[in-house]
């Protein structure tokens, strides 16, 4: 490792969190890290929760019971919210990823159009997407239900 | 050497998986009133009734338990890149790949043994 | 604005190691000139206010690499950011972040230059004789050419480095230059060092924990897109872990244009003095 006397200057958790002055991917790249904890946490507990199935149909019951009620519909539709918009974004990041959706490589001309410029219709596109699934989701949720 | 990219396809390799079968699932149990899938007895797709008709299937249980696998990885080794990246002691590093695997092991064989176990009971009523 | 504007002020992060504690900020207010860069400003405010000032420039006009500074939040070379685009009369200018502070605005960029040495940043051929004692060029189509050249452009000034979220808190991530660079190698027709380097982006320091924030390609201030390198390389390493990459072999030597002699009266070039 070098050797350094000066003074450490690393962003820390702000890189990553730091908006405003950022693009779009920024963003998207933090809600997919917050959206994707969140599925995780609630994907844990889901598998604990649903084994109940395997044992009767009381136990199901009871299980199901306890996560009922308008706080846990709210939740549910976080979750569901949260899925829409991993699952969207993460078709744009295979593509992109996979260096299907960055173009190739060009002359730098100023003003420089970079791979983030070429892939934004996508990203635009799987956020109308992720927005009609969530509107889906809340019809079914909320009014129809 | 060849650790994070095989890790890296796999993860991707998962979330193709689960973008098929979680967005089945969650067609089935949260886009009931507009779909109507996978339900035959009708009313809430959480009812026994339509819990046990699915778990009746070959098709739900081997599906679910691969949801499950992938699910776990993906999630998972989402959760080890965000904590690696926090750049935790040599130590911790270690540890962290040992709790999330052991996490991992033992959430799958509950959720395995669950889905086997319900094919059986669904079948057996 | 700029063309009433009389007045600028300059907000400068300052850290002496020798005699201070902490960075701080000062404050200075310089004479504005339309046409007038970042680089300028210093300039003025090194000659006006603040003479022990230090900072890291060269050739004041985006070839060098050695002006990168964060200028209002953002990284960018102080000297091709004019003061007129940043649309405000008040410039703060810190050293890039992500990298330890030797003093005012210096970064130490040796980390980045050791992750980019480590990547073998230059052409590995097999043929190491024809390497060191060359008896001709390797071919290259101009379409070969256009694989690479839009990264070879890059000035190695750290602009992408301060501005990866990822790097930002991993010091063990290789960073969107070295590994920008480690594909326009792999990505050169006469380069034959796929496998090579390959056995180094397998493992940690790949481009794994690259997730597409985009942050160094809107930032490069040559258009070199770190970010498009990065994401080809992945689908080069991914095809080749699942063995579905074609193996290719480095060019060979050009063809010799024949029947053209010398001209009278034209000397030998001298012996090669490397």
């Amino acid at each position: 490792m070098l050797e350094s006397k000066g003074r450490p200057n690393r962003l820390g958790l702000w890189g990553w969190l730091g908006g405003g002055r950022w693009g779009l991917e920024r963003y998207l790249y933090t809600l997919h890290r917050l959206t994707g904890l969140g599925l995780l946490a609630y994907f844990l507990l889901h598998i604990v929760v649903t084994s109940s199935r395997a044992i009767s149909p009381e136990r199901w019951k009871a299980a199901m019971d306890s996560v009922t009620g308008p706080l846990f519909t709210v939740g549910e539709f976080l979750v569901f919210v949260a899925f829409a918009f991993h699952a969207a974004n993460g078709i744009r990041l295979v593509l992109v990823e996979l260096g299907w959706a960055v173009g190739k490589p060009i002359e730098p001309v100023y003003p420089y159009r970079t791979s983030v410029n070429f892939q934004r219709p996508l990203a635009v596109g799987a956020m109308i997407l992720a927005v009609i699934v969530m509107m889906l989701g809340g019809l079914d949720f909320f009014v129809l239900d | 050497m060849m650790r994070d990219a095989k890790l890296w396809t796999w993860h991707v390799a998962a979330g193709i998986v689960i973008l098929v079968f979680l967005g089945l699932h969650m067609a089935i149990m949260h886009l009931d009133e507009i779909l109507g899938i996978f339900n035959p007895a009708g009313g809430h797709p959480i009812d026994w009734e339509n819990v046990v008709a699915r778990g009746r299937t070959v098709f739900f249980p081997v599906t679910y338990i691969l949801l499950l696998g992938a699910a776990l990885f993906h999630g998972l080794y989402g959760l080890r890149n965000i904590l690696l990246e926090l750049n935790p002691p040599a130590w911790l590093k270690g540890a962290i790949g040992v709790v999330l695997l052991l996490v991992g092991l033992g959430l799958f064989a509950l959720g395995a043994w669950a889905a086997v176990a319900s094919h059986t009971l669904a079948t057996s009523l | 604005m700029s063309d009433t504007m009389h007045e600028v002020t300059y907000r400068i992060r300052h850290f002496d190691p020798n005699r201070d504690a902490a960075p701080h900020w000062e404050e200075y207010r310089i004479p504005y000139a339309p046409g007038m860069t970042v680089l300028d400003g210093l300039w003025k405010v090194k000659e006006l206010h603040a003479p022990g000032l230090a900072w890291r420039s060269s050739c004041r006009m985006g070839v060098c690499g050695s002006c990168g500074m964060l200028i209002n939040g953002k990284p960018g070379l102080a000297c091709n950011t004019q003061i007129s685009e940043l649309g405000t009369s008040l410039v703060a200018v810190a050293p890039l972040p992500n990298f330890e502070i030797v003093r005012d605005l210096v970064p130490d960029l040796r980390p980045m230059i050791e992750a980019h040495r480590v990547l073998m940043p230059y052409i590995l051929r097999d043929d190491v004789e024809e390497r060191e004692n060359p008896t001709g060029e390797f071919w290259q189509s101009p379409e070969e050419l256009e694989h690479y050249l839009q990264f070879s452009y890059c000035i190695k000034c750290g602009c992408c480095m301060a501005a990866c979220p990822t790097y930002a808190t991993d010091p063990s991530y290789s960073g969107p230059m070295p590994l920008g660079q480690a594909h326009r190698y792999n990505s050169d027709s006469r380069d034959g060092g796929f496998a090579a380097r390959r056995e180094l982006l397998f493992g940690e320091k790949g481009p794994w924990r690259c997730h597409f924030a985009g942050e160094c390609s809107r930032v490069c201030p040559k258009g070199v897109d770190p970010a498009k390198a990065i994401q080809l390389m992945k689908r080069e390493l991914v095809l080749s872990f699942l063995r579905l990459r074609r193996a290719k072999c480095p060019s060979g030597l050009a063809k010799k244009p024949e029947g053209i002699g010398r001209r009278e009266g034209i000397p030998e070039a001298p012996a090669p003095t490397v």
